[in-house]
């Protein structure tokens, strides 16, 4: 095994002088631990995949983070723009935006059972957690757009004030993240139907519980922010 | 029906518009008649539009950006040729509302999609080779993210032809660029444009960061990794930090504009310098995005070229990660003028002036790895020699505009305007050429010309100094920027001297055209036989030039910074005894049929055709959803295909020896 056996046109001697040792000489070349070989025979490319996926998944969590710390930083500045129109006091019915709260703090906690069951690979729990989170996820946004509704029949629509743009701006935002992550689910629920725990199912649907936990933190952030702050 | 596009929205009465749409057209048919006449549509789809192979993602940007580069740089024509007309009397050739949109195309084009897809093509083309991976981290994000930036490059030619463009300036300011000023299309096509290939962008930033953090080579701490990795390292975290802010200035706007909201309005509450912070947030950090991979083009270039490992990589590591921190702490020297008082504007011009440390650092490494090296004075030397001559003035000049009360005598001058031209073309877009001279073999397996090469570099860096050098004197003498008329016959002789500068550019514009050509057609002399043209340090030099699509047939395990000098110095054999089956990712067309409806229904959005925007993104997330069906998404390429890939390359080696 010295200079290119297996190969056409000789191997090593292709290769300008001094190159002439391989990567078995430098296999027999015993250095410690990592640096004994120059070349890493992984077979598996993708060979931590998933790991790369979560990481690239946390990336682009960080990055829609920063799309709401906008929108926050809009509501900051703006809330107090009412120009006339409706106050926050006047208008946040807290009961009612505390049951909406509800449905989705559940709903994060139901995702998390999901997340358990497909670590015990039980397909039936996993599917029957996610359809409990996905029914009260549907619950938060039917909550959310009734209360929009309400408030644009009462006059208060989003080109009232500057105040109610970036209120409903910064809430719809999040509640257009639910309906992706309720679309998302859906299909996550047909492909765990149809295939099972592949490395990909498995993969997905743990990005997908993160996308929800994700979205559970940014509305205690706007419960907090914009509702609690608004009344008070 | 089609909303608010009727067959008036083409501009028929402008014979200067019309001229430049005729001249888009007869392009564009004999570039599709060439493909039909050749038979080449089936290779173009499979091998190019379908292409997750980051390599040929990344030429697909670069040819983005140099396309781009031509209608920006039209732009910059037209603008010089105007301000050289028209003062006094004379009118010029330009009525106000076509030359507003020509300096808002300019600006727009050349950041957005000239200089952007040209660092991330190159990051594309280099990157994963670099770190010794075998592709981006998500290649079909990466096919996604390419055709999302070329359809937003799209939409912005296309408000040529059909409606207009927006007459703002490059970052569409509130209140004028609110529906009230601007009713017209304009503005919708930038937002559009813009939205489209800013989302592309950001999916490019999580791409890069996961595949830098995640795929290198075993052996390659972070500590070990070239410096055009970290470099990118640093661009790509300040993408996904500062993008998703361009999404919401945008997106506020749209929704003011589309909603009747009151963001940036001036009724109702609404505030225009939120926007303005709000956008330079993300532009000042932008404008890192652009120059640090160049810092780290210049680098790569300065290290190989000198026979030197680069002088103070510690340093270097820590400037770039400085200027990355700082970058998000000067956005509100951009408008020291709002008023927001002598404290606050205090903070942002120390801060400013703190950048100029940590790139000195960066200067001075390059000049010391200069230092008693062995320095080959070869095209990308050239412009990396030009670059550190013209950004040190052009810093020299940011600092002096970072002192809050001279901001206020020249802010919005043309000072100004000769200052970020100073460190753009001088810092970014010298870095693209270097860095497009310096790898081009490697992605195409053939040197480009260098007596053309040189040439070209010349008339850029002598075109650059007489075409910017008047817009500073222009601005100490109060031309502001932006003007289509000027009454002081003081200043025409200076913009005449500027529009000579532009032609000489334009002589180099040309001679890089003919040095593709003349390149392409003198292939067979100068072909890169070894993969190593330049007595390169990194990884991309190990393999061959062009690379296999697996880039390496086996990982090399990384021992020393340079790692790939490192093997050289221990004369390690490339070839393998053995070759295993080697797993990769399959094309795959759904990132381009994905952003053909986005296009579509971001061209409706701009023209109120309601049920196309709907049916367009409908479109998109159905096509997506069917890509999440298919399990088909990779294959092996078979170990004895690797060997007789690599047997070849063996060959074509033995041949150049």
């Amino acid at each position: 095994m010295s200079t290119g056996t297996t190969i056409a046109h000789g191997g090593a001697l292709a290769f300008k002088p001094g190159y002439a040792d391989n990567a078995a000489d430098a296999l027999r070349d015993l250095r410690p631990a990592a640096d004994a070989v120059d070349f890493d025979f992984e077979l598996e490319h993708h060979h931590d995949a998933a790991s790369t996926a979560q990481l690239g998944f946390w990336v682009y969590l960080m990055s829609d983070c920063l799309v709401f710390a906008g929108l926050f930083a809009t509501y900051s500045v703006l809330h107090g723009r009412t120009a006339g129109g409706p106050t926050p006091r006047g208008l946040f019915d807290l009961p009612y935006v505390l049951a909406e709260t509800a449905f989705l703090l559940v709903s994060s906690f139901t995702c998390g059972l999901a997340s358990l069951a497909m670590g015990r690979r039980s397909r039936a729990a996993t599917l029957g957690w996610l359809a409990v989170t996905f029914v009260l996820g549907l619950a938060f946004v039917g909550m959310e757009v009734h209360e929009f509704a309400h408030m644009v029949a009462e006059g208060a629509g989003p080109d009232r004030s500057a105040f109610l743009s970036s209120f409903f701006t910064l809430v719809a935002t999040h509640g257009l993240h639910v309906t992706c992550g309720l679309i998302w689910m859906a299909i996550m629920m047909v492909l765990v139907a149809k295939k099972g725990f592949t490395p990909a199912t498995e993969s997905r649907l743990s990005c997908l519980s993160l996308f929800w936990h994700f979205l559970d933190i940014i509305w205690v952030g706007v419960f907090s922010l914009v509702y609690l702050f608004g009344v008070s | 029906m089609l909303g608010k596009l009727t067959l008036a929205a083409i501009p028929y009465t402008n014979p200067i518009v019309m001229g430049a749409v005729a001249f888009m057209v007869v392009a564009a048919v004999a570039v599709l008649g060439a493909i039909t006449v050749l038979g080449k549509w089936k290779y173009l789809w499979t091998e190019w539009l379908t292409s997750v192979d980051h390599k040929k993602i990344g030429a697909m940007y670069i040819i983005l950006a140099g396309v781009m580069l031509l209608r920006g740089f039209a732009d910059a024509v037209m603008m010089r040729a105007q301000q050289a007309l028209a003062y006094g009397p004379h009118s010029g050739y330009l009525p106000p509302e076509h030359f507003d949109q020509v300096f808002s195309a300019h600006g727009t084009i050349m950041i957005f999609f000239m200089a952007m897809p040209f660092m991330i093509g190159l990051m594309n083309c280099v990157l994963p080779l670099q770190i010794g991976a075998r592709d981006v981290a998500f290649p079909f994000l990466n096919s996604l993210s390419l055709w999302l930036t070329v359809v937003g490059a799209m939409l912005v030619n296309l408000s040529l032809a059909v409606g207009n463009f927006a007459r703002t300036g490059w970052l569409a300011y509130p209140p004028l660029s609110e529906l009230h000023f601007s009713p017209g299309v304009g503005v919708d096509y930038y937002i559009w444009a813009l939205q489209i290939s800013g989302i592309g962008t950001t999916l490019s930033g999580v791409n890069f960061v996961a595949t830098i953090l995640k795929m290198r080579a075993p052996g390659m701490t972070l500590m070990r990794m070239p410096v055009f990795t970290w470099t990118a390292l640093c661009t790509n975290i300040l993408i996904v930090a500062a993008f998703p802010v361009l999404t919401v200035s945008l997106a506020l706007l749209t929704l003011d504009r589309y909603l009747g909201m009151h963001f940036f309005t001036n009724s109702l509450g609404g505030d225009p310098m939120m926007y303005i912070n709000l956008i330079w947030i993300w532009g000042h950090p932008e404008v890192y995005i652009l120059v640090l991979p160049a810092f780290g083009i210049y680098s790569e270039i300065i290290a190989t070229f000198s026979g030197k490992p680069l002088f103070g990589y510690t340093s270097m590591v820590f400037a770039t990660m400085a200027i990355a921190l700082l970058s998000f702490l000067v956005w509100l020297h951009h408008f020291f003028t709002m008023g927001s008082g002598a404290d606050v504007n205090a903070f942002f011009g120390i801060t400013t002036m703190v950048i100029a440390v940590p790139t000195g650092v960066k200067i001075f490494n390059w000049l010391f790895t200069m230092y008693r090296g062995r320095v080959r004075f070869e095209s990308p030397v050239l412009w990396t020699i030009g670059f550190m001559i013209t950004f040190v003035i052009g810093g020299m000049s940011g600092v002096l505009l970072a002192v809050p009360p001279a901001d206020f005598v020249l802010h919005n001058s043309l000072f100004l305007v000769a200052h970020f031209h100073n460190v753009i073309i001088g810092g970014v877009v010298f870095g693209a050429m270097a860095g497009l001279t310096y790898w081009f073999p490697k992605v195409f397996g053939f040197r480009l010309n260098e007596t053309l090469g040189k040439a070209a570099f010349w008339c850029w860096l002598v075109g650059f100094y007489v075409a910017f050098m008047p817009l500073y004197v222009l601005g100490l003498m109060g031309a502001t920027r932006r003007m289509d008329h000027y009454d002081n016959p003081a200043w025409q002789p200076l913009f005449v001297v500027a529009a000579i500068g532009a032609a000489i550019i334009f002589c180099g514009i040309m001679l890089q055209l003919a040095q593709v050509v003349v390149s392409l057609a003198q292939r067979e002399r100068a072909r890169d036989l070894t993969g190593d043209p330049w007595g390169g340090r990194t990884l991309e030099w190990a393999t061959s030039s062009p690379p296999p699509a697996y880039n390496f047939a086996r990982i090399p395990v990384v021992r020393d910074r340079d790692a790939f000098w490192d093997m050289k110095q221990r004369g390690v054999d490339m070839k393998a005894a053995v070759y295993r089956p080697i797993h990769m990712p399959r094309n795959t067309g759904t990132g381009f049929v994905m952003a053909v409806f986005i296009g579509l229904a971001g061209f409706a959005m701009i023209w109120h055709i309601w049920w196309l925007a709907i049916g367009g993104a409908a479109a998109a997330i159905v096509a997506l959803i069917r890509y999440a069906f298919d399990d088909d998404r990779d294959y092996y390429v078979e170990a004895e295909e690797v060997r007789r890939t690599e047997s070849h390359r063996g060959r074509a080696q033995l041949r150049s020896v």
